[in-house]
């Protein structure tokens, strides 16, 4: 780890944890499908899905563990932070629903990510941009898959449309937040480590109406958030965060320091 | 990790003959070299040895299984101390594992990867490359999900001779 002269270790940390916690919350909720897969490829995909975001968590807390410089690993950070120190975004803590559901969450947040890993290869931070470039290979095929299922049942039967346009209408609102930039975000961007969310909502945008257009759905708008749809990158959590950190977090806090 | 072992400076190319035959957990026919997971191996003057491994997809469980046999094969050798170092940079590639892997991997009965395609970032329902059933060689395939019984494999289909098989995918 090289100290970085022109951003401040701490904001570095945060921008690391929100990264991470993106990933490791929404592994989290992927895992949960794991044995509930409405067809055995789809159990087996979202299983897969799961695992490569919980490992480049593993990584990204990692990193920020040894930015932090107090001995914390991906561990203590993903077992023994409570809720308000998460730094993921509102959108991937939201419950999985049904499977159009969980589809329309998770092609909402690949294309951002491809986009933001796509930026990150790019940093000024070696050791990010190392970790962006092995996860952008894996968050490739991530949105492929996610948005062929948008094209699928988008442009399927009349139920599956009429589901996947709900849930595209319900999930809309946690969006902007991907895309706020804060004086955390600033310091990023000035020192070159990451890319300007600005930049990357356009691009976002672009592709996203591409594929809703394609699928046959309706736009949702471009209509601005209602306040309570941010804040997650801060501390302020939907209720949902507690009950999903309540069952992930259950093992290592019965039994600290247990191996096996 | 380090293992404390008797001084005995082996070459590096011992230590990389002996890395041949540490195999893959969940593909036996491949050792970690054939896989391209071993990036480095150096040996010091004292004996010491470091292995330089790189994880396959992020979420891979079978790092640590691999990263215990290297230094268990090592060990077994006579040579040590043994320190495994994970690197992330350059990722891994399918593109690394040689034509004679490929044909070895098809023999097992697991389509070898395709070659990396240096596609835009959002493709959907692209025209993909066939897949040749490894069993019967047939190009009448398809491609039923991309993610299969491990991280590093795709499920297919064989409408010639009717078997499922599994595609080592592109990465």
């Amino acid at each position: 780890m090289v100290p970085l002269p022109t951003a401040p270790v701490n904001a570095l940390f945060e921008y690391l944890q929100r990264l991470g916690d993106d990933r490791l919350i929404l592994g989290h909720r992927m895992s949960e499908w794991c044995g509930h897969g409405p067809i055995l490829e789809e159990d087996i995909a979202t299983a897969n899905v799961a695992l490569d975001l919980i490992g480049q968590a593993t990584m990204l807390l990692r990193l920020a563990g040894e930015v932090e410089g107090k001995g914390r690993d991906e561990d203590a950070l993903a077992y023994w932070r409570e809720a308000v120190e998460f730094r993921n975004c509102l959108l991937v803590e939201q419950p999985n629903g049904d499977f159009g559901h969980t589809v329309v969450r998770q092609f909402l947040f690949d294309v951002h990510a491809v986009l933001l890993l796509d930026g990150l290869t790019r940093s000024t931070h070696d050791g990010l941009a190392g970790i962006a470039a092995k996860s952008l290979k894996e968050a490739k095929y991530h949105v492929r898959h996610s948005g062929d299922w948008m094209l699928k049942l988008g442009d399927g039967t009349d139920e599956s449309h009429r589901r996947v346009q709900r849930s595209l209408d319900d999930l809309w609102r946690f969006t902007p937040e991907l895309f706020v930039t804060d004086a955390i975000d600033r310091e990023m961007i000035s020192a070159g480590i990451a890319p300007d969310p600005a930049v990357l909502q356009e691009q976002w945008q672009t592709i996203v109406r591409d594929v809703i257009e394609r699928a046959t759905l309706q736009h949702p708008g471009e209509a601005a958030p209602p306040a309570s749809a941010r804040g997650a990158r801060q501390g302020a959590h939907s209720e949902h965060l507690g009950h999903l950190l309540a069952e992930m977090q259950i093992v290592a806090r019965s039994h600290p320091g247990a191996t096996w | 990790m380090t293992v404390q072992q008797d001084t005995v400076v082996p070459s590096r190319d011992t230590i990389l003959a002996i890395l041949d035959g540490v195999k893959d957990p969940e593909v036996p026919v491949l050792s970690v070299r054939d896989l391209g997971v071993v990036r480095d191996v150096a040996v010091s003057d004292t004996g010491a040895i470091t292995v330089t491994v790189t994880p396959t997809y992020s979420g891979c469980p079978a790092i640590l299984v691999i990263e215990n046999d290297i230094t268990a094969a090592i060990v077994a050798a006579g040579y040590g101390p043994v320190t495994v170092h994970t690197t992330f940079s350059p990722a891994w590639s399918t593109d690394w594992i040689s034509d004679d892997a490929r044909a070895r991997l098809k023999a097992y009965g697991i389509a070898p990867p395709g070659r990396v395609e240096s596609s835009g970032l959002v493709q959907l329902m692209r025209a993909r490359r066939t897949v040749q059933c490894p069993f019967c060689d047939s190009y009448e395939t398809e491609v039923r999900s991309e993610f299969g019984s491990t991280a590093c494999k795709s499920l297919c289909w064989c409408r010639s001779c009717r078997q499922p098989f599994e595609e080592f995918k592109a990465i």
